[in-house]
Parts: structure tokens; C-alpha cells; sequence
């Protein structure tokens, strides 16, 4: 019942928000805030209940199932394990900090803003607790369509083009994927007579390795969109770099994580032959994307477009870690989800913060602010560390489990892969550099944090610091959901190679 | 002597009629004279339907006629008072006028 | 005692703590209190511990203390675990003796700077990385303490950011060290994959039953370790970061890039020698970039004229000496000539220092002169610096450290005549540019008025470093002086004995070559600096003289070599691109859609009789089809 609560908590907050909205301007961010709050604690409580059984009980910590359509085999069925746990933890945390950072910077249509954010919020938490293909698919496009409307109404000066980019890129890969779910839909249900979207039924289907390929494509295809890989990326400088900040935020922090979390909870233990085939490009896909997206960062002078690249960056890590198959290096794309979010989502929240009072993103017309502003220059300073894979910060606890790990499968790959180590201190320091060093170019009076922003973004360096020095939580609650992915890929692996042998 | 005419002859004579109409609607640039000729295509039509109820002994043909006479006066009328606002309206009864809805 | 192990490191990090958050608030002298205080207090630790250790010496020669485990998956582990040996030990007596008196000097120097507690924050947050790396017992703890010491060295170089060059300078510094980290991260990978830990204890112990002798893996994994410290000790070919840190405040330059970071390097290689001892081919290689290093730097040294530049380049030098010894298989020799440069290069830095701010930020040793009488105090300790540093036979602590380098350069197993010859020319052109440093500063007319001089909390760190830069050497005779070899018997638990070859030539005659290396080369910079200057013009109008003068002076192209092989394709690439050329594919797609429907709305004429045309010839199509199929 908790996980419906967690959602539905999130809905009723967004209707009320947006009726609250008609009359009062200031009242939907009280209901925002409210609701992500009681979502936070709700989540708190689930994993203070549940850690202690995660190691040895098995890994499914709870679950929630109930028939919804049943002629076609839909049930509306949730379940959280390790890897859901943390990511809904992360969920709400962000949410949190996206309904404080939105505070002043929204003045219109206060109601509907606040609807839509809280909306993604539910479709995120959602696709992070579906069990059955079509509640996936459901929630998927709800985390579409309200930010669709966050990036188009409350964006910056290109937002409708960043929009309308984003929405096609998404659902078109998500049309896709929908696709391959009929696909696999009709396949179980034509070998077992039973039709059904229930994701314990379908992980179990035989597919020909053929076929595998199309269907374990057409989810690749929306999660590679969403992760994002690297040709599939070019959406996401557009629509951070438009975006307002808890846009940005969420994206960065959310959204993204969602295409990893498909690929874990999906693509490996749905097609498990597939995935070890097609292992090595995709992995090297990763590195491109790392490379790729580092060397892209240089350039750029819009700071949100910086780190917009420096995220296609740090997510060819996730996609090099997962296709690793390892343990290590499974945990280490576990850690860099959660580190990742929460770095990049404070350097988002900082390009915001500069943006309120600078009135730009241009970079070149930023220098020497350390000075009026040693706080966020601290903080700022931080998180670029963080985002180079200082040891010491949680990123580099991730960075480091995933290249080990990728170590023992592919040793080239992981010096590619280092290099993204070189190009990462190149980039932080132009942001450091370009922002707080230097003589200052512009005179404007630029105040230092406010009490708000100053909670957020030391919510922010706790988090990051705390799981670079004690990260072990964090790899125990994740352990029994890897160990069972890989054990079940191993099984399966050995499985279908038995039955190619038969034939 | 009462010499009937086969089904045949007369289905030919509507096709023809229905061609002539056709060809009508497409030459004509007057728009009273493209409905005129689409009232040939619907008469046209109905023929063939009276010419086939003939040959089967049905009424179905005589009673499709009367479904069709009945749907042309209707269509008509409106069609009449539709030319007569574009006439009000761009003071010509040229079909080629009317091409706003474009692109 | 080995419970209190864990405050040695503890008390810095605090002290960074206290003054990152709360030192806007604190005054000028809470700042400097706590500042140098938590130093001073874990210098006070050092020597206790310390003391308790070397008197009553554990078990197996380590102390360790484990704080908690820092993160385990599958068969990887990695705790918090601090271990004392005596390597560690002298290497943290250096950091926070030294550490402790460049913090004394710092609170008088950086009096006036508006960032006071800025800058304590951050030399505290280095001292204690630098702890860290030393007192790791583990390669990945140690990686933190060497990223960490990065970081703060990144942070002091461009501590007055508002230049632009300062910052710039940083940056590469940052830039060209993270090589060398990337490249120990895949050693560290290799490291993992063959042993199974990182713990360097077990690593050393049974190194020779996880590695073949001079195989591929171990030399890969050698040299990859290496260039973590080579990055880090700024030896070939990473070297180019060091001049240009000199941008930082003076008591920077003496304690990271002289005492301390850049040893880093060389305390690696030590700690890991059960790796490097079983590759030939690696210890070659760092015998030949020590040797390389030095002479390269030396040379460039005689050609500056930045007084700061001139002991960058030396400290590069004289880390090649190290790296030098460590390639030949001397490892004591190695650690003492740490030690003892230490001592004197942290007072050659500190009292430059004074001197520039004396003579109101002058650098250039030209414009300098005459400061012998006016600043005496200074004089003197620069002066016992000096003679270190150039290896004056007998009298100076340098003498004993270079001379075994020298010596082992030869007589060691990995040793070879080449290699002392290096060594050697390294010796004589260390003096001429020593002499010539101290000639062009306190000798001759003063060009530039002195100003204020230096107050007491400047010269009792100076002349404490002075006294030790005389005496420190004097733990650690030559052989045919008399068996006095405490220094190597200290350090003889952690680092195995040098393997000599079979025939050794005598050593009074290498130390009388040593000895007239550093006299001649003495003679050199009196010669042409004071005795005949005249004679120094005629060599600058030689063309082929001054080209290569300019050449050394540079730096031997590097820095340009660089800029023109990896900044400035990198930024090419990266600008060129800047509007993501992949993204053309997409907008390619977007752009066709628009092209079709261009194409296509031009069937939507709005012309009714267009429309019939097009429903009956439809019609007739469809029929036709229908009635042919």
C-alpha cells in the first residue's frame, strides 16, 4: 500500500496545487513542497524498515499487485528492491530540492508549474516501481508530457524549439520500446497461451536470438535516448540548457537515471545472450560518449550547455559500467546514479542561481566572482571535484568501482575510458576557472546565498561528501538486486546456450 | 407489341450519362453548372439502380431511386444556398475563385 | 601509541575545517593560531608517537590503526587504515616539522593578504592529504591523499586568482598531474587484477609469487605507477607544470613544490619497490628519466633569471637525482637525499620569499644586488641553503646525500659510468647556478632598495632550516668515512640494501670527482658573475651560444611542444564543434520532414476542380486495379 501512497501522494498534491494556484499565487509551492516532503519521509520510512532484511531475505523488499485489465493481461503491480529503493529515495530528495529551488523563480501560472512538476515526479517514481510492461510504458509517458510543458512555458529564451526537441526524441524512442513490449507480448503469449504484461512472467520467455535482437533494440533504443548514449544525445544540451532550474535539476537528476534504471531492471535480464553480444560496441559506445561529451564541454560558453555535455560524459560511464556485466561494476553504475544525480543537479542549481543574478548564461561574461560570492565559490568548487572524481566525494567511489570493473572485462576499453579522467579535469576547471577566477567582467551586485539556497546546497555537499567517505550503505542496499542480476544472466546465459546446442 | 428494353442497353445509357457528368463537373467552371451535373451523375445513378431492380423483379431498385431522389433535393437546396452566398460573396460564380482553403 | 595515530592527520584536517567554515569570522591571529597551530600540534603528535615507535619497535616494524572500512564490493576491499613505518615515519617527521615551520613563517608573511584564512584553510587541507598519502596503507587511500594534495596545490597556485595567469597556472598544473593520476588509476586496475588487494603490505610481501621477473604484466604495471609519480614529481616528460607554479605564494612553493608534493613521486616508488625490483626494465627507465631530468633541468636553471624559476627548475633536478638513485636500485639513498633537500630547498624557497618581498615584489635576480649587508640574516641562511644545494664537500648536508647518489650512480647493480657521468655534470652545474644565484642576489651593487625586513616569526624558521640544511647530513657518513649509517640502518626494516656490482672502484676517488665537480662549478659562477662579468657579454653575442641559451631557457620547448600537440588540437576539435555535429543528423531529419511537407501541401491548391481531377482519376486507378488483379 506504501508504494501506491507514494504516487498517489504526489497526484493529489499536483490537483491541489493547481486549484490552489487559481486563487493564491504562493500557495501550489506550500502544497509542492508539502507533498514531496511527505513522499521524502514516506520513502525514509520504507528503507529505515526494510534495510535490515535487504541482505538475507531475498531481493524484493516489497510489493503491491492488483488485476487492472485483465483481458489483456495488465496488472497494476509495483515492487521495489535495492536499486528501486535508492532511486526513489533519490527521487524525493530531488524533489524536494526542485520545489525549493523553483521558490522565486516562478512567478507564472504558479498552479499548473507546480502540477507539472509534481506529475514527473509521480511518472518517475513510477517507472522506478512498475512490474507490468504496460504500467511502464504508462508512467514513462506520464514523465513525458508535463515536462514537455515545464521546458516550453518556463524556459528560457529557445525553449519551444528545446521543447519540441526533447518531446520527439523521447517518444518517438518510447513508441519504440512500446513496440518491442507488444512484441514480447505477443511472443509469450503465443508460446505459453498466456497474455500478459506482468514483468515475472515475460523475463521468463524464450526468445530466438533473432528476434531478441529487434525487441531488446526497441528498448534499448528508448533507454539509450533517455540515458543518454552517444548519438542519441544531442537532445539533452537543448533541453538543460532551456529548461528552468528545477527542470534542469530533475532532468539531470531524474530523467536520465530512468534510461539506466530500463536497462538494468529490463534490457539485461530480459535478453541476457543479446546483451553479452552486443557487450563490447556498446561499451565502446560508452567511451565515446565520454570522450565525446568531454571534449564538447570545452567549448561551450553557455554554462547549462557545459554541464548538460559534462552529464553525456559521466552517463558513457553508467552505459560502459553496465554493459561491464560485473559485480563491481554494476555497483559502481548503482553509485554513480545516485552521485551523479546529485553532483550534476547541484551545478545545474548553481548555473540557475548565477542566472538569477547575473541575468546570463554566458560564461565569458562571468570571472572573479569568488570574491562577492566565497560561499557558492566553495560549493561551487565542490562540486566541480566532484564532477572530476575527487576522492573523498561519491563520484569518485562510482568512477572507480565501474572502471575496475570494466577492468576485468575489457582492459583497452577501461584506458579509453580513463582518459574521460584527463578530459573531466579539463572541463570542471573551465567551470571553476571561467566562473569564480579571474578579474571580474561584470560590476553587477551579486548577493552571496540566500538562507534557502544555502540549505539546498548544503543538503547537496552533505549527500556527496557523506557517501564518498561511507558509501557502504549505499553498495549493501544495491547488493542483493546485482548479485541477483547477475546471477540470473549467468543462469539464463548457460540456459539458452544448452538449447542452441540441442537444436 | 410491348417491346422491352434489356437491362443492359439501359445500365450503358446511365453509364454514359454518368460519364457525361463527371466530365461535366471536371470541364465546368461555372458552379451552377457543376451541379447540374452532378444531378445528372446522381439521376445517372439512379437509372442503373431502376434498370437493375427491372432485370432482377425487385423493388430494391425502384426503392434505392426514391432514396436518391430524395437525397438529391436535398443536397441541392443546400447546395443552392451555399452558391448563393459565395455569389453574394465574391460576386462571381467562378469555381476557380474559391481557393482560400490552400496550403 | 598506535591509537593516536589516526591524530597526526586529524589535527590538520580540523584545523582546515574550523577556518573553511568559520574563518571569515575569526580574527587575524585566531586564524594564524589555529592555522599553524594544528600543525605545530600534529608535529608534537609525530614526535611522540614517533618516538614511542623507533623506541620500542613493534612487531614487525608497523604500526597501524584501522578508522573503518571504507567501501567493499565482492572481492574488493578498501578501508580507512592508517600504518606507520619508519619510510612513513621520516616522511611525515619532514611534512610536519617542515609543514610546522612554514606555517610560522606564512603567518607573518601573508599578514596583509585580504584572504588570511583562505589560505591557512587550504595549506592545513594539504598537510593533511599529504599525511594521508604517506600514512595510507592501502593504494586507494593513498590515491585520496594524492588527488587531495592536487586539489589544494591547485587551490594555493592560483590563490590570488584575481590574475588570470594565476589561475591558468593551476590549471595546468592540475591538468598535466591528472595524466600521470590516469595512468596510475590503470596501474593501480593491474595492480587489483593480479594481487587481489591494494594493500601495499600484502603487495610488497608477496610480489614475487604474484609477478614473473621482468615479464610484460609487472613492467606495464610498474611503469604505470611510475607515471603517476612522475606526474606528480614533475620529472620528464611531465615536468612542465613546476616553473609556472611559482605563481603561488613563496611558502607554497617551499612546502608543496618542494619539500613535500613533489616527493610524492619518489615516497611511491619506494613504498613500492617490491613491484619495481622485480622489472628490469622498469628501474631502467627511471634511472635514465632521473638522469635525463636532472641534466635538462640543471642546464635550464643556469639560463633563468626569476629567482623562484631558478629553484623550480632546481627541485626538478634535484628529484631527478632521487628518481635517479631509486632507478639504480639505491633506495636509501634516494629517501636521504629527500630528506635533506627538503630541509634546504623549503629555506632556499622561504628566504626567497622574504628577499621578493623585501624588495617589493622583484623577482629578477638581475635587478636584485647587494643584499648581503642588508639583509644579513637572510644572507647567512641562504648561504647555508646554497652550500647544500650545490654539495659543498664536507661542510653541508647536501654534500652527503648527492655524493652517495653519485655514488651508487655507478657501483650499484642497475648502475652504469653513463649514468655518473650524468650525475656528475648535474653536480657541476648545480653549483654554477647556485653560485651564480647567490652572486647576482647578495653580491655586487643593489639595484633595488630594500624595504621592510624581515620580523622574527620569518627568520627563526630560516635559520632553524639552516642549521638542519648543515647538519642534517651528518646521520648518514660514506663508507670510507666511518661506519656511522644510521640513516639507512633506520630505514633498513622498509627498504632492502643496495645491490652493488662485483668490482667497485674506490670511493675516495669518487668523492675527490665529486667534490671537484662542485668546486669547479662553484668556480664557474664566481668566474663569469663576479670575477669577469665582461667575459659573460662576449658568450651572449655569440649566435649559436645565445639560440641555445634560449632553448634551455624555455624549458627545452616542452611547454611548446605541447601547446602545439595536445591544447591546440584539443581546442580546435572542441570549437569547431561547438554546435555538436551529430546533431545534424537530427536536425537533417527535421529538415527533410519540412521539405516533404513543402512538397506535399502543394496538392492542397484549394482549387476544387483539382480535387475532382484527383477523385476520379483515383477512381479509375483503383478500379483498373481491381478489375486486373
Amino acid at each position: 500500500m506504501m508504494l501506491v501512497l507514494l504516487i498517489t501522494v504526489l497526484m493529489v498534491g499536483a490537483v491541489a496545487a493547481v486549484v490552489a494556484g487559481e486563487w493564491n499565487r504562493y500557495l501550489p509551492r506550500w502544497i509542492a513542497l508539502l507533498a514531496s516532503a511527505a513522499g521524502l519521509l514516506l520513502v525514509t520510512l520504507l528503507w529505515a524498515n526494510t534495510s535490515p532484511h535487504s541482505v538475507t531475505d531475498g531481493q524484493w523488499l516489497m510489493d503491491f499487485r492488483k488485476e487492472w485489465i485483465p483481458s489483456f493481461g495488465i496488472t497494476f503491480h509495483l515492487a521495489v528492491d535495492g536499486l528501486s529503493l535508492l532511486l526513489l529515495a533519490l527521487t524525493f530528495f530531488l524533489g524536494v530540492l526542485a520545489v525549493l529551488c523553483s521558490w522565486d523563480e516562478i512567478r507564472e501560472r504558479t498552479g499548473f508549474y507546480y502540477f507539472n512538476l509534481l506529475w514527473i515526479l509521480a511518472g518517475v517514481a513510477g517507472v522506478f516501481m512498475a512490474m507490468d510492461m504496460f504500467l511502464f510504458y504508462f508512467f514513462w509517458e506520464v514523465m513525458l508530457i508535463p515536462m514537455y510543458f515545464l521546458i516550453g512555458i518556463w524556459g528560457s529564451e529557445n525553449r519551444v524549439y528545446a521543447a519540441y526537441k526533447f518531446f520527439i526524441f523521447t517518444q518517438a524512442s518510447g513508441l519504440l520500446m512500446f513496440l518491442a513490449i507488444l512484441g514480447l507480448y505477443f511472443i509469450h503469449g503465443r508460446d505459453t497461451g498466456i497474455y500478459t504484461f506482468g514483468y515475472f512472467e515475460l523475463i521468463e520467455t524464450v526468445i530466438p536470438f533473432k528476434t531478441a535482437f529487434w525487441l531488446m533494440s526497441g528498448f534499448m533504443i528508448a533507454f539509450a535516448v533517455k540515458l543518454p548514449v552517444f548519438p542519441f544525445h544531442t537532445w539533452l544540451p537543448d533541453a538543460h540548457g532551456e529548461a528552468p532550474t528545477a527542470g534542469s535539476l530533475i532532468l539531470a537528476g531524474l530523467l536520465l537515471k530512468t534510461g539506466a534504471y530500463g536497462m538494468l531492471r529490463f534490457v539485461v535480464p530480459m535478453f541476457p545472450e543479446v546483451v553479452t553480444d552486443v557487450a563490447v560496441p556498446a561499451m565502446v559506445l560508452g567511451v565515446a560518449g565520454i570522450v565525446y561529451g568531454a571534449v564538447m564541454a570545452y567549448s561551450q560558453t553557455d554554462l547549462k550547455r557545459l554541464v548538460a555535455f559534462t552529464s553525456v560524459s559521466h552517463m558513457g560511464f553508467v552505459i560502459t559500467g553496465i554493459f561491464a556485466l560485473n559485480e563491481l561494476a554494476l555497483q559502481g553504475v548503482v553509485m554513480q546514479l545516485v552521485t551523479h544525480a546529485l553532483s550534476t543537479g547541484a551545478l545545474f542549481l548553481m548555473a540557475g542561481m548565477i542566472k538569477e543574478r547575473l541575468h546570463t548564461r554566458d560564461i565569458g561574461q562571468m570571472g572573479g566572482l569568488w570574491g562577492p560570492m566565497p560561499q557558492m565559490g566553495t560549493i561551487g568548487l565542490v562540486f566541480a571535484m566532484a564532477s572530476l572524481g575527487l576522492p573523498g566525494l561519491g563520484n569518485f567511489v562510482a568512477e572507480f568501482l565501474i572502471l575496475l570493473g570494466v577492468f576485468q572485462a575489457q582492459p583497452w576499453i577501461t584506458v579509453a575510458a580513463a582518459s574521460g579522467l584527463i578530459f573531466s579535469a579539463v572541463y570542471s576547471l573551465r567551470i571553476v576557472g571561467k566562473i569564480f577566477l579571474g578579474p571580474r567582467r561584470t560590476m553587477e551586485a551579486v548577493p552571496d546565498f540566500s538562507f534557502r539556497e544555502m540549505l539546498i546546497m548544503a543538503a547537496l555537499t552533505v549527500s556527496v561528501v557523506w557517501l564518498g567517505l561511507f558509501p557502504q550503505p549505499v553498495i549493501n542496499t544495491a547488493r542483493p538486486a546485482i548479485t541477483e542480476l547477475i546471477r540470473f544472466m549467468d543462469v539464463h546465459s548457460a540456459a539458452s546456450h544448452h538449447q542452441s546446442y540441442v537444436k | 407489341m410491348k417491346t422491352t428494353v434489356s437491362a443492359e442497353v439501359v445500365v450503358l445509357l446511365a453509364g454514359l450519362l454518368f460519364a457525361l457528368g463527371i466530365v461535366g463537373v471536371i470541364i465546368r467552371k461555372n458552379i451552377i453548372f457543376m451541379l447540374l451535373s452532378v444531378e445528372i451523375m446522381l439521376n445517372a445513378s439512379g437509372l442503373a439502380f431502376v434498370a437493375a431492380g427491372s432485370r432482377w423483379g425487385q423493388p430494391d431498385g425502384q426503392v434505392m431511386f426514391v432514396f436518391i431522389l430524395a437525397m438529391a433535393a436535398a443536397e441541392v437546396s443546400i447546395g443552392l444556398a451555399l452558391i448563393l452566398q459565395i455569389y453574394h460573396q465574391h460576386k462571381s460564380l467562378d469555381i476557380d475563385n474559391l481557393k482560400e482553403m490552400n496550403g | 601509541m598506535d591509537k593516536y595515530l589516526w591524530l597526526i592527520p586529524a589535527l590538520p584536517l580540523g584545523g582546515f575545517l574550523i577556518l573553511a567554515l568559520a574563518g571569515k569570522q575569526l580574527s587575524r591571529s585566531s586564524v594564524a593560531i589555529v592555522g599553524a597551530g594544528s600543525i605545530c600540534l600534529s608535529a608534537l603528535v609525530t614526535f611522540v608517537v614517533g618516538g614511542a615507535f623507533l623506541a620500542g619497535m613493534p612487531a614487525n616494524a608497523v604500526y597501524t590503526q584501522t578508522l573503518w572500512t571504507w567501501f567493499e564490493v565482492g572481492a574488493f576491499s578498501a578501508k580507512i587504515t592508517l600504518s606507520l613505518d619508519v619510510l612513513s615515519l621520516l616522511f611525515i617527521f619532514v611534512i610536519t616539522f617542515i609543514g610546522a615551520l612554514i606555517h610560522i613563517y606564512s603567518t607573518a608573511f601573508m599578514e596583509a593578504d585580504r584572504d588570511y584564512a583562505r589560505f591557512f584553510a587550504s595549506m592545513n587541507l594539504f598537510v593533511f592529504s599529504m599525511l594521508v598519502l604517506v600514512l595510507a596503507d592501502n593504494l586507494l587511500l593513498m590515491y585520496l591523499g594524492w588527488e587531495g594534495v592536487g586539489l589544494c596545490s591547485y587551490l594555493l597556485i592560483g590563490f590570488w586568482y584575481e590574475q588570470q595567469a594565476n589561475g591558468n597556472a593551476a590549471r595546468k598544473a592540475f591538468t598535466v598531474t591528472r595524466i600521470g593520476d590516469a595512468a596510475m588509476a590503470i596501474g593501480l586496475f593491474m595492480v587489483f587484477q593480479q594481487a587481489g588487494t591494494l594493500v601495499m603490505s600484502d603487495i610488497g610481501a608477496n610480489a614475487s609469487t604474484i609477478w614473473q621477473p621482468n615479464s610484460t604484466v609487472v613492467t606495464v604495471t610498474a611503469l604505470l605507477l611510475l607515471a603517476g609519480g612522475l606526474g606528480k614529481s614533475a620529472q620528464l616528460p611531465l615536468q612542465t607544470w613546476l616553473p609556472d607554479a611559482m605563481a603561488g605564494p613563496s611558502p607554497v612553493s617551499a612546502l608543496i613544490h618542494a619539500a613535500t608534493m613533489v616527493t610524492a613521486g619518489v615516497y611511491l616508488v619506494a613504498r613500492m619497490h617490491a613491484i619495481f625490483a622485480l622489472s628490469e626494465t622498469a628501474r631502467l627507465v627511471i634511472a635514465v628519466i632521473g638522469a635525463a631530468t636532472l641534466l635538462l633541468a640543471g642546464l635550464t636553471a643556469l639560463t633563468q633569471y626569476d629567482i623562484k624559476r631558478v629553484l623550480a627548475y632546481s627541485t626538478i633536478s634535484q628529484i631527478g637525482y632521487m628518481f635517479l638513485a631509486l632507478g639504480v636500485g639505491a633506495w636509501t639513498a634516494a629517501i636521504f637525499h629527500f630528506m635533506v633537500h627538503a630541509f634546504f630547498k623549503a629555506l632556499l624557497f622561504l628566504a626567497a620569499g622574504t628577499i621578493i618581498e623585501s624588495l617589493h615584489h622583484e623577482h629578477n635576480m638581475f635587478k636584485m644586488g647587494g643584499l648581503k649587508d642588508k639583509m644579513p640574516v637572510v644572507f647567512w641562511t641562504f648561504l647555508a641553503g646554497a652550500l647544500s644545494l650545490a654539495a659543498v664537500p664536507l661542510i653541508s648536508a647536501g654534500f652527503y646525500s648527492k655524493d652517495q647518489i653519485l655514488w651508487y650512480s655507478w657501483t650499484a647493480n642497475g648502475g652504469s659510468p653513463v649514468l655518473w657521468m650524468v650525475a656528475l655534470s648535474g653536480a657541476l652545474i648545480t653549483a654554477a647556478y647556485t653560485t651564480r644565484m647567490m652572486i647576482l642576489t647578495f653580491w655586487g651593487e643593489a639595484h633595488t632598495p630594500v624595504g621592510h625586513l624581515p620580523g622574527r616569526r620569518i627568520t627563526m624558521p630560516l635559520i632553524v632550516l639552516a642549521v638542519f640544511s648543515i647538519f642534517a647530513g651528518f646521520v648518514e657518513l660514506p663508507h670510507n668515512f666511518g661506519h656511522f649509517t644510521l640513516f639507512s640502518d633506520l630505514l633498513h626494516p622498509v627498504l632492502p640494501e643496495t645491490v652493488m656490482r662485483a668490482e667497485i672502484p674506490s670511493e675516495w676517488l669518487f668523492q675527490l670527482l665529486a667534490a671537484l665537480a662542485t668546486l669547479g662549478g662553484v668556480f664557474l659562477g664566481y668566474h663569469y658573475y663576479y670575477q669577469q662579468p665582461a667575459r659573460l657579454e662576449s658568450l651572449r653575442r655569440n649566435a649559436m651560444l645565445a639560440s641555445l641559451h634560449r632553448f634551455w631557457f624555455l624549458g627545452w620547448g616542452f611547454d611548446a611542444l605541447y601547446d602545439r600537440l595536445l591544447v591546440k588540437p584539443f581546442i580546435f576539435i572542441s570549437k569547431i564543434n561547438k554546435s555538436d555535429v551529430t546533431d545534424r543528423l537530427y536536425t537533417g531529419i527535421a529538415a527533410a520532414t519540412g521539405e516533404m511537407y513543402k512538397l506535399l501541401s502543394r496538392t492542397q491548391s484549394g482549387s476544387l476542380r483539382w480535387y475532382i481531377m484527383g477523385l476520379v482519376v483515383g477512381a479509375i486507378l483503383i478500379l483498373g486495379i481491381q478489375i486486373m488483379l
